[in-house]
């Protein structure tokens, strides 16, 4: 039973973060309608950008602190959204047009891309770096039940973005153009709405999401690579089709139901090595009852 | 006893609550002439999906030559015999003309995979035969010149001929026409509606059109059947359509009809 | 080229004529530099891996991005069973047994292309991509935990079998088998489905046979491949399946231009050479390489070699 409860802790834990990335996925995936690959490779440079940022950081504000972790974390999100923007203004922007196989591949080549250029001993190098301490760490036991202060920020904070995202999606109008955008482009042209504009703010939406992620994925990691956004971005990306890709919920309970899985698996023995093989197969088995993902809705093709 | 070629006893189709056709009975003779009308949205085009199985009745049954068609597959009910062509274009955009005829007589094909591989003579003799028959067919509808194009390509008003000439490749038995004419100017639907009678009188067929041009409807079908909101309003011979008032009402609007009640 | 029948009768003696030179070329293989031979070696696996692709991507228009995953089933079957059976041979029968191992290692893999090909007769687009992406990184997960293949640290000690000969008649076989199904009037079903699933079905033409011979086909030559990967490296190891190798053989393909078999070879022999001739500037091969294949999207989506179809050989 504590083993149970234990893991389903550790599971929430990694589920969010999950969810986090899955969200930048699929909210992409809402208005372009391809699957950007180079996600994952954002994720990587929150990371990175938290690393170079926390020392002068903490120049100003000492770290590990609330105040510092937030400042770092705000740094890293204003890079990354940029960074964000800029990748869909350089590479996607330019193949709108364009068949979505051809915007796929494009996005494969952006990742590989950033990968190898950032293993570039002239950029981070191929080593694992170790991340810096942003917050005070602190163990709680309940019981013989564990819980990291790590952890119980990963939950929250990914609440707190939840609904920082469902408002800005559903409240405010930004929200309501990419909503339209997402669901006819064309229309939403029409109805006098900047296109260009929605695409570029969905851009930096989803890559300060993943800076964040990125963050929370390096405390609780042993330290960061440029590959480090690889496994993560992958499983995040399996999250959101099982969810039903372009679906923000589906994205976050597909994260939850992904992180769950991993923990759980990895606590059994012998099942362990087969972890990627356990997501991906259930994400087969999924798709072949539900074509569409959990939550995604099916479209019937008007003949 | 001979079976009517077609036959759709109470055919129902529900997308969720929505009622697209409601209880349509139709009978279709072998090389009869029948036209479907009604306005937009009435559900002809549901109807046609459901002849040829790409939407599956929820009630109701259809027969084909006597047999039940529930559960089966659009490509299995092409080599029963029924063929269509498409309210939005649907040609093989990537094969040349000639191309999409013989895509379309795979269905009639001896050979498979393993003759295309070794290509004997027998092959060859029956590729030969494949390619003469699509050229036959091309060249009723004056096509053969473009034999080599893009499918895509072609003109407009030679896309749905095209259309129509794949849908003869198969052999059919029914032949559904989605709006043939739409898009064509008055000398082509002329042309039109000769090559129907035309196809219908040289290989036997029945034809079945869903069409909003009355000129054509009424200048060709042998008899007509009118949907309103998925219902069987009125069929008979064009003559009775053009007098009956419901059908009238159906076109013009519902003041003609005193007993009707008029919403707001 | 289909209509015309002297074309036709030539097609047979084209395999031949391939077969016979990559046979004759391959008596001399050892004038050429070990190094060289390797690379050509490698060209000939790539264009088989491609054209089989082509069938599966180009011709039938489904996506899948698991070929590599096919390859490694055939390659690890392939190389197990000459592993385990060419120590009992008389080097005489050693070329028969090369022979066995590759068609044992293909009709396996085109057992997985079945077990592949069911699901995505349900699924599209994306949803397929992600499907057949995961297939193969299951594939690198199952051989990984496999001690029966060496697990994570490979198999070793795989005979030379693989010889420039044996590549290429192999790969001249693929081509012609792609060529002569897609250009008959059985064959131009592949491409019916492709265009238009919905015409194609009430045409007559059956889009689940269509699709799993595809990914059936595809992956049984790419078996092939993965075999003579095998016996060519001589090692094999889970890694050397990954995802990029899958990303690799989808490059050439839409390099040559989907559904255009010439173009795809071109390109798989361009894209061979490409990290070869990078090779000096080894730091910076990957980058440029990636590099590539943006600029190739944005230049020249619809690949380098495009010419109509109508008048080319499919």
């Amino acid at each position: 039973m504590d083993w149970l409860l234990q893991q389903l802790i550790n599971g929430l834990a990694l589920g969010s973060i999950y969810a986090l990335i899955a969200l930048g996925y699929t909210m992409v995936y809402g208005v372009l309608r391809f699957i950007n690959f180079a996600h994952a490779d954002v994720l990587m440079l929150g990371a990175y950008a938290a690393y170079f940022v926390a020392p002068a950081v903490s120049s100003v504000v000492p770290l590990p602190s609330l105040t510092g972790a937030i400042l770092v974390s705000l740094i890293s999100v204003i890079i990354c959204a940029g960074i964000g923007i800029l990748i869909e203004f350089l590479a996607y922007r330019p193949l709108r047009k364009r068949p979505r196989l051809t915007v796929l591949i494009t996005a494969i080549g952006v990742s590989l891309f950033i990968e190898f250029t950032c293993q570039h001993s002239a950029v981070f190098g191929a080593d694992t770096k170790p991340f810096p301490k942003l917050l005070p760490e602190h163990d709680f036991h309940l019981g013989k039940l564990v819980v990291s202060s790590n952890d119980l920020v990963v939950v929250v904070t990914t609440l707190l973005l939840l609904a920082g995202l469902w408002f800005i999606v559903q409240r405010t109008k930004m929200g309501t153009a990419m909503r339209a955008v997402s669901h006819n482009q064309q229309a939403a042209a029409l109805m006098g709405i900047n296109i260009n504009r929605i695409i570029s703010f969905t851009f930096g939406l989803g890559s300060a999401l993943a800076a964040i992620a990125g963050i929370l994925y390096a405390m609780k990691a042993p330290g960061i690579d440029p590959l480090m956004g690889v496994q993560p971005g992958l499983r995040a990306f399996i999250a959101a089709v099982l969810g039903g890709i372009g679906n923000l919920p589906g994205a976050a309970l597909g994260g939850l139901i992904l992180g769950l899985l991993e923990t759980f698996a990895g606590g059994i023995s012998g099942l362990s090595n087969y972890r990627d093989g356990i997501a991906f197969g259930i994400l087969i088995l999924i798709l072949l009852f539900k074509p569409a993902g959990l939550l995604g809705k099916a479209t019937v093709e008007k003949v | 006893m001979s079976h009517p070629l077609l036959k759709l006893d109470h055919a129902t189709i529900r997308f969720g609550g929505l009622t697209a056709v409601s209880k349509f009975n139709l009978e279709v003779q072998p090389c009869e002439l029948i036209g479907l009308i009604g306005p937009n949205g009435a559900g002809k085009t549901t109807a046609f999906n459901m002849i040829t199985g790409v939407y599956q009745a929820t009630e109701g049954t259809i027969h084909l030559n006597g047999r039940c068609i529930a559960g089966v597959k659009p490509h299995e009910l092409t080599s029963q015999g029924i063929s269509r062509t498409f309210q939005n274009i649907r040609l093989f955009g990537s094969l040349s003309v000639i191309d999409n005829v013989r895509a379309a007589m795979q269905l009639h094909c001896k050979h498979g995979m393993s003759a295309s591989l070794w290509r004997g003579a027998r092959f060859k003799a029956h590729e030969k035969e494949v390619e003469n028959r699509a050229l036959e067919l091309l060249d009723i509808f004056k096509l053969a010149d473009t034999r080599d194009e893009e499918a895509k390509s072609l003109p407009y008003g030679d896309q749905r001929r095209l259309e129509i000439v794949r849908a003869l490749a198969t052999k059919p038995k029914l032949l559904l026409l989605d709006e043939p004419a739409a898009g064509m100017n008055p000398t082509e639907k002329e042309e039109l509606m000769h090559l129907i009678r035309f196809i219908k009188d040289k290989f036997q067929i029945a034809v079945m059109l869903v069409e909003h041009d009355m000129t054509v409807v009424m200048g060709i079908c042998e008899r007509i059947a009118v949907l309103e909101y998925g219902v069987k309003i009125a069929e008979g011979t064009p003559d009775q359509i053009q007098r009956d008032p419901k059908v009238i009402a159906a076109y013009l609007g519902t003041e003609v009809q005193k007993e009707a009640p008029i919403d707001a | 080229m289909s209509s015309s029948p002297a074309f036709l009768n030539g097609a047979k003696r084209w395999l031949l004529v391939g077969i016979v030179l990559a046979a004759v070329v391959s008596m001399f293989s050892g004038q050429f530099n070990r190094y060289h031979l390797g690379v050509i070696v490698d060209i000939g696996i790539n264009i088989i891996l491609a054209v089989s692709l082509n069938l599966i991507n180009g011709h039938t228009g489904q996506f899948s991005l698991g070929h590599a995953g096919f390859m490694a089933v055939g390659g690890y079957t392939a190389a197990k069973i000459s592993l385990v059976v060419s120590p009992m041979l008389p080097p005489a029968l050693q070329p028969l047994l090369f022979l066995g191992a590759l068609i044992a290692g293909g009709l396996l893999a085109a057992l997985a292309g079945f077990g592949v090909g069911v699901p995505s007769l349900r699924l599209k687009g994306d949803y397929l991509a992600i499907v057949t992406l995961g297939f193969g990184e299951i594939i690198r997960v199952i051989v990984q935990n496999m001690e029966a293949v060496g697990a994570a640290s490979g198999l070793k000690g795989i005979p030379k079998y693989t010889t420039l000969g044996w590549t290429f008649g192999l790969a001249a076989v693929t081509i012609y088998f792609v060529t002569s199904l897609v250009n008959s009037t059985y064959g131009r079903g592949f491409i019916a489905v492709s265009d238009d699933e919905v015409a194609a079905s009430s045409m007559g033409i059956n889009p689940v046979r269509y699709k799993v011979t595809a990914f059936v086909t595809g992956a049984f030559f790419a078996g092939i491949a993965g075999g003579l990967y095998a016996h060519h490296k001589q090692f094999l190891s889970p890694t050397g399946f990954d995802f990029l190798k899958s990303i690799d053989i989808v490059v050439m393909v839409i390099l040559g231009g989907m559904g255009r078999t010439a173009g795809v070879v071109v390109a798989a022999i361009l894209l061979t050479l490409l990290p070869e001739v990078l090779r000096q500037f080894s730091e910076y091969r990957m980058i440029i390489y990636s590099l590539l294949i943006i600029i190739l999207m944005m230049a020249r989506p619809q690949g380098l070699f495009t010419w109509n179809r109508k008048k080319g050989a499919a």
